[in-house]
């Protein structure tokens, strides 16, 4: 699938995305724009995924480590054929397989459970090390938030990673530049990343992280090193009003401004 | 039936445990060992010669070492990940309760040195708590074998069952009380003498202590049943239901806690399936002095006289009942 096909399925999966949240009352709507093109790259070009089996033991690893977009996740895993299109609209409701952070052991297509900071990437580096003891062939992709990196747990897996030599290994940092109450910069600014991962040992490539183009050759990059891609995106992004704007990191928008998003994200299709 | 004699030798079960996983590690090479560098007091040395790329260390790093074993167990692996039980459970809780508990993780957690194994290094390094903190957990089984034997028959247990497990060692030694060939059953008591005057129960390295306290009541005329229950969750129900109906008593003692752990387990039955005074025994509530386990085990009332003890006094609570 070309960079042109995925920029549609993406804003579609923005779209679907901004509905459940305004119809549910609640999601994390700014990092599930930001992290939507790299989601969409991942599950219609990048991995190598069986839908109708889910637990294929050479299926290529995705860990949503920033676990409360899991709406987007769920979006997108619909989208795929993992779960029925229209399961996204019981998200947050009483018994649904769709809570607030994805459940492995509920939602086809979900690898471990997160929903505390810091946790998907020790495990990706388990997974990644476990293909390396057997012999597979599958790689394993973990995306966490840019705030997400102050969790000291992330530091311990990265220095595992390099040690284990994880070539198969791909950690995609979604540097929005917020976190919930402010920005990375004045919260505990741990940007820029690059020369930091440098040190422990990784490859990394910087990218536009809400451009296709940069996403897909980023994702498809394979050295001989653990690879990080610093992934520069906008919270709320395709959204004009809530585009770097720190209140929409959980915000709900109300049915004014759900109109003018609807329409925003309607006019790119 | 007859009492169990404890053997004259004691064993520290680490040894047991390694025996076991190399035993089965030749033959299945899906298990892999997990470590914070702590192949040593892990005793990981024998399996680290035999299948180097099977001893998967991260360091100093015990966050790391839970979500490792959670993804090598998502690769097709079987991970044992050990650490000392003090930084396994307390430095990790919530890495057991996210990537291990709640996402149902195929991965055995080896708590080393449990209790006050660590005796004179002091309560940073005391791990009576993990009861406590382990057995609230949905989906993981918590085990704390009392000797070499009950612990070779968990390990192999473990390794046979599909789901996380939390098995607490000590490397303090004890001696042998169950018979040769046992096999673990989770979430069953081992009768180990019978009595109808009180029940005491106990796990790891207390059970024989009790065993030990049995017989001194017993010279005194009062029989007492002995329950080794290594399995703090799920609790055996139905025999400590049937400890409470048969004897009118009940005693704990483990090396840990007195809050939460497997004498609170009991007593959450006793009280909803028939109440009967009770007497939980274990570190009262306190950061420990300094001392070896076993001085501090006796320290806190669980010498074989001691217990026998808090026995007699719990048996007079219940004769002031009726």
């Amino acid at each position: 699938m070309q960079p042109n096909d995925l920029d549609r399925i993406a804003r579609q999966i923005r779209l679907r995305d901004l509905q459940a949240v305004f119809e549910a009352g609640a999601g994390h709507i700014g990092g599930e724009m930001s992290a939507i093109d790299i989601l969409t790259a991942l599950y219609f070009r990048v991995l190598r995924i069986w839908p109708d089996q889910p637990k294929h033991p050479d299926r290529d690893r995705f860990v949503l480590s920033k676990g409360h977009v899991a709406l987007a996740l769920y979006v997108t895993l619909a989208k795929r054929g993992f779960i029925p299109e229209e399961e996204v609209a019981t998200f947050l409701k009483p018994h649904s397989r769709l809570n607030g952070h994805p459940n492995c052991n509920k939602v086809p297509g979900v690898e471990t459970n997160t929903g505390p900071l810091g946790h998907g990437l020790p495990v990706a580096v388990g997974m990644a090390k476990a293909a390396k003891l057997t012999g597979a062939t599958y790689r394993t992709y973990v995306l966490t938030g840019d705030g997400e990196m102050q969790e000291g747990s992330n530091w311990e897996a990265i220095a595992s990673g390099a040690q284990f030599g994880l070539d198969n290994l791909t950690l995609i940092i979604d540097h929005n530049r917020f976190q919930q109450g402010a920005s990375l910069k004045d919260t505990n600014n741990l940007a820029p990343f690059p020369a930091k991962l440098e040190a422990f040992g990784w490859d990394v490539t910087e990218i536009n992280g809400n451009a296709m183009d940069e996403i897909v050759p980023a994702l498809e990059k394979r050295g001989s090193r653990p690879h990080c891609i610093v992934a520069h995106t906008n919270k709320g992004h395709g959204i004009s009003f809530m585009q770097d704007k720190v209140d929409w990191h959980h915000k709900v928008p109300n049915a004014e401004q759900y109109k003018i998003a609807v329409a925003e994200l309607s006019e790119a299709l | 039936m007859n009492a169990v004699t404890p053997s004259p030798k004691l064993h520290d079960c680490r040894d047991a445990f390694v025996a076991v996983l190399e035993r089965l590690g030749a033959d299945n090479p899906k298990i892999v060992a997990v470590c914070n560098d702590s192949v040593g007091s892990s005793k990981l040395g024998g399996f680290k010669a035999k299948w180097p790329e099977r001893l998967v260390n991260v360091g100093i790093a015990e966050q790391a070492l839970v979500g490792v074993g959670a993804g090598l167990a998502n690769g097709g692996l079987l991970p044992f990940v050990c650490g000392a039980a003090c930084f396994l459970t307390g430095r990790s809780l919530e890495q057991i309760k996210a990537d291990i508990a709640y996402s149902n993780a195929n991965v055995k957690l080896i708590g080393i040195s449990s209790g006050m194994a660590y005796g004179e290094l002091g309560p940073t390094h005391h791990s009576i708590e993990d009861f406590a903190w382990t057995r609230v957990l949905p989906n993981l089984p918590v085990v704390a074998p009392c000797d070499s034997i009950e612990t070779a028959a968990a390990v192999e247990w473990a390794a046979s069952y599909d789901g996380p497990v939390f098995l607490r060692l000590s490397r303090v030694g004890v001696p042998d009380l169950l018979p040769e060939g046992h096999k673990f059953e989770l979430g069953k008591a081992n009768l180990l003498r019978d009595g109808d005057a009180i029940t005491l129960i106990a796990n790891g390295t207390v059970t024989h202590r009790m065993v030990k306290a049995a017989a001194i009541l017993a010279e005194q005329g009062i029989e007492a049943r002995v329950l080794n229950m290594a399995t703090v969750r799920p609790i055996d129900v139905e025999a400590v239901v049937a400890a409470a109906r048969e004897t009118g008593a009940i005693l704990t003692a483990e090396e840990h806690s007195t809050f939460g752990g497997l004498g609170s387990a009991i007593a959450e039955v006793v009280v909803a399936e028939a109440p009967v005074p009770m007497k939980i025994l274990g570190v009262p509530g306190i950061f420990a002095p300094t001392g070896s386990a076993e001085f501090l085990l006796d320290e806190f009332g669980m010498s074989p006289a001691g217990i026998a003890e808090a026995a007699i006094d719990l048996i007079a609570r219940k004769s002031s009942r009726t």
